[in-house]
């Protein structure tokens, strides 16, 4: 169990590595550089260069590349050209917003995909199973934005259900139980269109699995112990087939960091995929270099965190 | 002619009927599949028919701001008008058929790339795959939409084909995956064993006897990663990172839509070509999900 985290572990560092090298050369590339951000129309250009000279701008690129990962861990990114705001200050009060959009959303995927794909399973062939698996196509195939904007369009505009943007109403008050709803309320469309997009894997997964559990001889043996069908659905086969679905846990964050850019930049939604657009269309580079890196960094964490849960609940994996 | 007709009865008695046979029958038993595919490639070829032949491009671009936000059905406008009072009917046909270009040659190029990889791997197996599984693995942890971003806006003299290679160099991955892992179990087979025996070249056997026998998986890869280049392309337009302004892609079209007052107003600038992305996807991937069903002959429905 443990030598499996470590060995995972230690195969993250390269790929963090080289992530983080990938990252720097493109940083090089971007015009500007950490001391962009300051520069104001009083700002004296010797000053500039001196500060450039001090941080090491005309050091060799190893150097650079050493100072700038050494930084990167302590947290600082330097400034950011537009907002004039260290780096690390202005993504953390993002990520907080994209924090919550994923956890609403995380729970909502789980929500809406394990019953399906229970029934999906229990009734295969079944007008209901082919309603399912019609709908875990569609949501397959349609892309994140095209689904953003209709469901704004219908439930945002339409039928005015939700609010079109933002995260928080501007009447509510800090502290309020209506402060908190006013947040929810603005995540929960865009948590939903999340959701029904990230059902797919899942939903096929539970499918699959309880129709070849439907065959098993425990299955077979609870039967033949007279216990009712129901039964044997709800605490025997939904039980084996519900430790894999957690793997899917890591996958799911990995996939909602992408779909942050489309569906956060549709809802307004002030969060790092947001930020991320933003700062391209404005040109902030030191931001958009963390940002890839903290992306890059929590993808690579998604998938440790599935390869954990993975080894936890399917002892196979573990012996190998 | 009789002879033939006695040759064909043999053949079906005595062999297994040939990969087309079964891709025809399982679309058969599946009407709604039948309709996606037919669906799918008239709308295909309308669009490049109408993209090449009716519509005028330039009229079609020309501003004519009198003619802002005109509703649709009105003077002439179809699908009525955009901000700059440009037809939207004709903007969604050319925005189709680039969109629809550019995915197809994004495919060929990641297809190719990725089937020549994935075969070697598969093939050769040992350093060669270990090399460069590591490399494909990263790939799949990187966070592709962002790097594609960051490239787009780093490119200097940012064109059509610079979009294309940029898309390409991260799509690849998928495919040389999937194929390496086919070839892989299929390259341990006894008629694989026999042409080396024979003293085959590997590059023979790697080409001409192993490449036919995963032809039906290729098609349903192919099929599958066109549809995600669609989606790719479209998407990164939408952002504003897609095609240049210059050449209207569906996904420019659906970026109208950022505008509040446009997303609710004036639906008919951005819903057309959201749907018409909407009804590829789902017909493309249709008929992709039919044509994997029939490579695999545990879930053949015909």
């Amino acid at each position: 169990m443990w030598k499996i985290i470590v060995r995972r572990v230690l195969v993250m560092i390269p790929q963090l590595f080289v992530l983080s090298l990938i990252v720097f050369i493109m940083a090089k590339q971007m015009p500007g550089d950490p001391f962009t951000g300051l520069i104001t129309p009083e700002t004296d250009p010797n000053r500039i260069e001196e500060l450039r000279q001090l941080s090491g701008f005309y050091d060799p690129w190893y150097v650079q590349y050493y100072n700038w990962m050494t930084n990167a861990f302590q947290g600082d990114f330097g400034q950011s050209y537009t907002y004039k705001v260290a780096v690390s200050n202005l993504i953390g009060e993002r990520a907080f917003n994209t924090f919550w959009l994923a956890f609403v959303s995380t729970i909502l995927v789980y929500v809406i995909a394990i019953p399906l794909g229970v029934l999906a399973g229990r009734y295969q062939e079944r007008i209901m199973d082919k309603t399912i698996v019609l709908y875990s196509f569609i949501s397959y195939a349609i892309p994140t934005f095209v689904l953003g904007l209709i469901f704004l369009f219908v439930f945002g505009y339409q039928l005015q259900w939700f609010p079109t943007s933002g995260t928080v109403s501007i009447h509510a008050e800090r502290g309020t139980f209506e402060y908190v709803w006013s947040k929810f309320h603005h995540l929960l469309l865009p948590a939903i269109t999340y959701a029904v997009l990230g059902t797919t894997g899942i939903i096929q997964y539970l499918r699959t699995e309880i129709i070849d559990a439907k065959m098993q001889d425990y299955v077979k043996t609870a039967r033949s112990k007279g216990i009712p069908m129901n039964k044997v659905y709800s605490r025997h086969i939904f039980r084996n087939s519900l430790l894999p679905i957690a793997a899917f846990l890591g996958f799911t964050i990995t996939g909602l960091l992408g779909g942050s850019i489309f569906i956060e930049t549709i809802f307004g939604f002030p969060g790092m995929g947001q930020l991320f657009v933003s700062s391209i269309g404005s040109r902030d580079y030191s931001v958009i270099t963390a940002l890839v890196l903290l992306y890059g960094f929590l993808a690579l964490l998604g998938g440790l965190l599935s390869d954990i849960i993975m080894s936890i609940v399917d002892p196979r994996i573990r012996i190998d | 002619m009789k002879t033939d007709t006695m040759q064909e009865q043999v053949d079906v008695e005595t062999s297994p009927p040939t990969g087309l046979q079964v891709v025809w029958r399982e679309f058969k038993k599946d009407k709604l599949a039948m309709f996606a595919l037919f669906g799918t490639i008239l709308g295909i070829a309308s669009i490049l028919f109408a993209a090449y032949f009716l519509i005028d491009e330039k009229e079609t671009m020309t501003i004519k701001i009198i003619e802002r936000f005109t509703e649709p059905g009105m003077n002439g406008y179809v699908l009525g008008a955009d901000e700059a009072g440009r037809d939207i009917l004709g903007q969604l046909v050319i925005g189709a058929k680039n969109s629809i270009l550019i995915a197809f040659t994004i495919t060929i190029i990641t297809s190719i790339i990725g089937i020549f990889l994935g075969i070697v791997m598969g093939y050769y197996g040992g350093w060669i795959d270990n090399a460069l599984m590591r490399i494909i693995d990263f790939f799949m942890t990187l966070p592709t939409l962002m790097i594609i971003i960051v490239f787009v806006s780093i490119v200097p003299e940012y064109g059509v084909w610079e979009l294309i290679l940029i898309i390409s160099l991260f799509q690849w991955v998928g495919t040389a995956r999937l194929v390496r892992s086919k070839a892989l179990s299929e390259g341990r087979r006894d008629y694989i064993n026999a042409s080396k025996t024979m003293g085959t070249r590997d590059g023979v056997i790697m080409f001409k006897g192993l490449l036919p026998n995963l032809s039906s998986i290729l098609i349903v890869e192919v099929t599958l990663s066109f549809a995600g280049n669609v989606g790719i392309e479209t998407g990164l337009s939408f952002l504003g990172f897609g095609l240049p302004p210059s050449t209207p892609s569906l996904g420019t079209l659906v970026s109208y839509a950022t505008n509040p007052q446009i997303l609710s107003g004036r639906w008919w600038v951005w819903l057309p070509a959201a749907l018409l992305i909407l009804m590829l996807m789902l017909g493309i991937n249709y008929v992709g999900q039919a044509l994997r069903r029939s490579a695999d002959a545990q879930q053949r429905l015909g």
